[in-house]
Parts: structure tokens; sequence; C-alpha cells
């Protein structure tokens, strides 16, 4: 269908990313750091220190590698018309069955990110399978993780905060390539191979039709039951990877607090990023925006040096003022009023 | 498996399922008629079998607190105690509701870590209605009656604070910039804390705070603020003020990345006293922490047991707390117990 002929051709970037508009996403962030350029000193300096890049910016894109992992598999299960709380979990499990795999130190460290990655997809699966044969609400199927998962963590080290030094590990989280953080290339490697098997492949279509009208899809010849599950797996795995990246950040496993609300930055992301919460069409490059928007959003209220307390309403403002902007109707509204102010001046 | 339990959506309540356990719940509904009716003295007097305590929780967000569980799970089992074990997550909706589950139970008494300072009065006055006594631990609260509380057992927050302020004070000559990690907003330590530590520079004027932004307990957002910070202030930091440890070492992180070095270039002070901050200092990155004791339990129980029946308590005990420096960790890690 994309590669009709007799459409008009799209700019690259747009054939490979379709979906929703770029364009209020990157207006809420362009305005954010348009801000900073204002206000915040230094914001924007970035300097080579120690052979790498050093900067805010740069701490942007490495705290908000998490959320911008989170939000890939997020993207692909609210596509399907479905929504997945459990991901923060599900990273306190991976980041607990990696670290007390290398705290062991008897574990290659390979093994221990595969079993870490393996539990993320199984958990993941798992979900799939509440959400697609047993027909349980995505909100509540994947509620039982996000509060059993957390337990589950916890179990896995005993209630302890893992410590560990593994250097291969540690580097996950905080080395760097090129002079960029690591994770950095991590988010994009993540992102360019879903947006190759999303777009090159007939998966995309195949989720957008079951994300927009399941019954349709089935009529087609498209199992709604068998996409599902595989985008729970996938989901799990990004929430895996993304916890893998959180432990190795602060080099110890915090079943308790690891990921924790993140879930909801990512539903954010992908939510500002443009793709609809009812399901169909989705924009994997519009959710990355989203988490930098958020992590720009957190990074700034850090610098601007509010009173910790307050910081959460003037999050909460631009949060609500970007969806307004991403709502069509309030655009349309917004716009008439503005036409009959000016009629009657 | 306790855990698992213990993290369901609401506060699951525990109970362990002796084999007396059905015959204690049948005497307990025969007695809780009649002891409804008469005065807690006598009810107190009346009882022969062991005390069942409710202990509301927070939740497991630091090593500290999961010390805290420990001492108050180990002392109730050592004392014969039932103990009935809730775990908030964190939150204090859950807190209410276990609270009120503990009432609705019939425990004989309850024992509370409030996570935050205010919103208390309801519940704690259904507890005062239903005579059992409330045994608050490790936080204060804020409440216009007194009475809807036996005892408060904590350590004194302000004077913690105080004592790193002091400690800090003389090790940099009473001069120097310094960035406070806060804890959660609202919670009383962090308020404490805060507090505390701004009256104990206050005698130093060439100390001052010129960052502070909360951390929220938390090691990851300890350094996610702490980055963000060191690009902001750069070399002006000489100091770091943590009000608890797991932030200084997410700060030390951050310290660290940034190319300067924590404990000499960058003073690092921060309270509790977790094992985690005795490593710290001893590989010289963290200069000083004030212990704040969490193995409560003993305490705790005592009161609770005075409570019972029906002795008049202090407002508040205070659990003595001291000053860990670099130079006493390595001789004082092996004897920690959390």
């Amino acid at each position: 269908m994309k590669d009709d002929p007799t459409l008009p051709r799209q700019p690259r970037l747009r054939a490979w990313f379709p979906g929703g508009s770029l364009l209020w996403p990157l207006a809420g962030l362009g305005a954010l750091l348009l801000f900073n350029l204002v206000f915040a000193t230094g914001f924007f300096r970035l300097e080579l220190r120690d052979g790498h890049v050093y900067g805010t910016l740069v701490d942007i894109l490495n705290q908000g590698s998490k959320a911008m992992l989170l939000s890939i598999g997020m993207t692909l299960v609210i596509a399907s018309g479905g929504v997945d709380l459990s991901v923060g979990s599900l990273m306190a499990i991976s980041g607990a069955v990696a670290a007390t795999a290398v705290a062991k130190g008897t574990v290659p460290f390979g093994a221990a990110v595969g079993a870490a990655l393996a539990a993320g997809g199984f958990a993941g699966l798992c979900n799939g399978f509440l959400v697609a044969v047993v027909r349980i609400q995505p909100i509540v199927a994947t509620l039982i993780l996000m509060v059993a998962g957390r337990g589950i963590a916890m179990l896995l080290t005993d209630g302890q905060i893992v410590t560990f030094e593994h250097p291969a590990f540690v580097f996950l989280g905080n080395g760097h390539l090129a002079g960029l953080p690591f994770t950095l290339f991590l988010v994009l490697l993540s992102l360019g191979a879903t947006a190759l098997v999303m777009r090159r492949t007939a998966a995309g279509l195949f989720l957008e039709s079951v994300g927009d009208n399941e019954r349709a899809a089935a009529l087609c010849g498209i199992s709604g039951t068998r996409v599902k599950l595989w985008v729970y797996a996938f989901s799990g795995l990004c929430a895996a990877l993304a916890g893998l990246v959180a432990t190795s950040n602060v080099k110890a496993a915090d079943s308790s607090r690891v990921g924790e609300m993140m879930e909801l930055d990512a539903i954010f992301a992908v939510v500002v990023g443009g793709t609809s919460l009812t399901g169909g069409r989705f924009t994997l490059l519009g959710s990355l925006i989203g988490a930098i928007l958020i992590q720009t959003l957190t990074t700034t209220l850090y610098n601007l040096g509010l009173e910790p307390a307050i910081a959460p309403v003037p999050k909460a403002i631009v949060v609500v003022g970007v969806c307004l902007l991403q709502s069509s109707r309030f655009r349309g509204e917004l716009s008439g009023w503005l036409r009959s102010r000016r009629a009657a001046a | 498996m306790n855990r698992m339990k213990s993290n369901a959506p609401h506060p699951t309540v525990r109970t362990t399922l002796t084999p007396g356990f059905l015959g204690t719940l049948s005497l307990t509904l025969a007695l809780l008629l009649p002891l409804m009716l008469t005065a807690p003295a006598a009810r107190a007097a009346a009882r022969t079998k062991p005390l069942t305590v409710g202990f509301a929780q927070v939740g497991a967000e630091s090593a500290w607190r999961t010390a805290e569980t420990e001492s108050i799970k180990g002392e109730a089992s050592k004392r014969g105690i039932t103990l009935k074990f809730s775990d908030a997550q964190g939150k204090q909706e859950n807190q209410i509701k276990a609270v009120r589950g503990f009432i609705a139970q019939g425990v004989d008494a309850i024992i509370l870590a409030p996570v935050v300072e205010t919103g208390w009065e309801p519940v704690l006055r259904d507890a005062k209605r239903a005579r059992i006594p409330v045994v608050l631990v490790d936080r204060g609260i804020k409440v216009s009656d007194d009475s809807l509380f036996a005892t408060l057992i904590a350590s004194d927050f302000i004077a913690e604070g105080r004592m790193a302020a002091e400690w800090l004070s003389r090790k940099l000559n009473g001069k120097g910039n310094i960035v406070e990690l806060q804890g959660t907003p609202g919670a009383a330590p962090a308020i404490d804390r805060k507090k505390g530590f701004e009256a104990g520079i206050a005698s130093a004027p060439g100390l001052k705070i010129i960052a502070s932004q909360s951390g929220d307990f938390r090691r990851a957002t300890g350094k996610e603020v702490m980055e963000a910070l060191l690009k902001k202030h750069g070399t002006e930091i000489q100091a770091v003020y943590a009000h608890n440890d797991d932030m200084a070492i997410g700060a030390i992180q951050a310290i660290e990345e940034s190319g300067r070095k924590p404990g000499s270039e960058v003073v690092v002070v921060s309270i509790d006293g977790v094992r985690g901050a005795f490593e710290s200092m001893v590989a010289g990155k963290l200069n000083c922490t004030v212990e704040c004791n969490p193995l409560l339990g003993p305490l705790a129980y005592d009161a609770v047991e005075k409570a019972v029946a029906g002795e008049k308590l202090p407002r508040k005990t205070v659990v003595p707390d001291r000053v860990y420096e670099q130079s006493t960790a390595r001789a004082s890690i092996g004897s920690r117990q959390y």
C-alpha cells in the first residue's frame, strides 16, 4: 500500500517512519529548548572531557535512553490497541537477573544479559498470552505483572540492593563510543531494527490493521492473537534492555525503585509522539521525540533550581500543553477563537 | 514468598497460621464483646495470651528500611508476639488501608512508620475509638490532637542534619559552596534534615547552599540530579550534602564521571549509615555519614507493651545517632548489622 506507484513519493524518512505528524512533539521540544536557550545558562554548552562529549544535552540523551527504549516497545503495544503497564517492573526483573548473575562472578556476562533479556521477553509473552489468548483487558492483564513483577525482582535480590563492578556491565549504561554515550547507539540500533521490521516487511501493516479493527483484520486472514502475543513479548524485551541500562547506570540493582513510574513516562512519550491510544497507526520516531521531551523537561526543572515540592506543577503544565496541541479538535477550536477575536477587533 | 505477598496491589496483611490460630481466633471472638465494654487497663490485666501487633511499613525502598523491617520482625518472634505485616510500597493510601485493616481485625497495638507527615487524623481517630494504641516509628506526624498516638520512636532528624552540617563546617573550615540532595518532598526526614542542616551552617556565613534539589531518596535520581547540577555549577561545587546514603552514592558516581574526585575535590556527607556508605568511605569516596539507627524493634515493642498495659509514655523516645568518618569506617564495617 505504501509503495503504491500512483501515490506521490514521500521523502525517505517519512516513508520509514510514517504515522502521525511529528510537528507537534517537535514544536513542544523546540519550545522547551528555546526556553532553556533564553533562561538557562550553559544548557547548550558541550565540551570534550576525558575523550567524550560532556554537557547537559548529552545527559538528556543518556538519562532519557531508558524511556526511549521503553517507548519503542510501548508504541507497538499501543498500536495494537493495548497498553503495557508492566514495563517498569520488568525493568526491575531484568536488572535483578543480570546483577545477581554478574555479582556471583561465575556466569559469563553474555549469559547474564541473555538471561535478563529472556526473562523480560518471557514475562512479556505472559502478558501477551493474558491479553491475546485469555482476552483479559490489557490494563488489567499487565497490571498483574506490574505489581507481581517487582515482587519477583525483590525475591531474586532478597530485598537487598545488589551492587557490582563488572566492567562490561558498567559500560552498558555508562560507557562511551566515539565520544557519545553507548546507550545512544543502543537506542538507535533498537529503533532502526524495529523500524526495519515494521516498515520493510508486512509486520507493521498487520499490526496497524489489528489495532485499527481486529475483526476486519481477522477477515483478511491476519491473526490478532499472534500479532498481540509478539507485540507484548517485544515490549517485554525492550523493558528488559531498559532495565539493564538503568541497573548499569547506578552499578546496582535496586529492585524496589528501578523503573518506578517509568511505564507512565513510556505511555506519555508514545501519546505525545502522536500515536493514538485507540490503536492503529503508530509513529516510532514520534515516541522517541516524546521520550526526549520528557527527559528535557525533567532536566530543565533540575536546572531551574525550583523548589522540588512544586516541580511537578510546571511539568504538568507542559504535559497538558503538548497534549492539547496534539488534539486537532483543540487546535481547530483555538484557531476559530483567534479568528473570531480578530474579526471582532 | 512474603515479599511477593507484600507486593500485592492492596497491602495484604499476613497472619501466621499456627496450629493454635483457630483456637485463638474463637477465643478472641468470645472475648471481643465484653472487652469492648471494659477499660483498657482491665483489658490488659485480663490478657494472658500473646500480643498481636500490626506493623504498617512504608515499603522496602532502601537498605535502611529493610534493616528496620527485619529488626521489627525479628524482635516480634523473639518476644512471641504475633506480627501482622503490611508493606505500603511507599504510598500513604495503602498505609491507611493497612491501619484500617488492623483495626478491623482487632489487633492489640499498631506500629506505624508514616510515609508522610500529614493526613493521618481520621484513621488514627478510628484507632483511638477502637482503643488500639498506635506507636509511631522513625518519622513524626502532624496532628492537632497529640493523644492520637501513644509515642514516637525516632531518631532526631534535625539533630542529624545539624551533626552533618557541623562536621562539614569543620572539614571545609567554614567556607564553601554546598549542593543539597533532598529526600522525597513532604517526608519528615527530608524536611527536618534540611532544617537541621541549615541551622547547623548558620553559624558559618562562608558556607552556602548553592543548589537544593530532590533526589527522592533514590540512587538513580541522586545521580541524575547531580549530573544536572554539575553541568550548571561545575567546579563551584565544593561539597555535597545528601539526605540519605543512596543519593550520595549516586552523586558520587556522577562526580566521578565529571572527572572530579569525590571524597577529596568534592566533599560528600550523607545520613543513614548503611553498608554501602561504609564501603564508599573505605574506598575514600564518601567523607562522612551520620548514622540513623534502624534497629528499632526492641524499643518499639517496649513501648507497645507499656501502652497496652495502660502506662503513660513520653511523647518521643529519641534513638541515639552518631557520626562515622572515613578514619573509623574500616574498623566498624565488619560489625555493621545492616
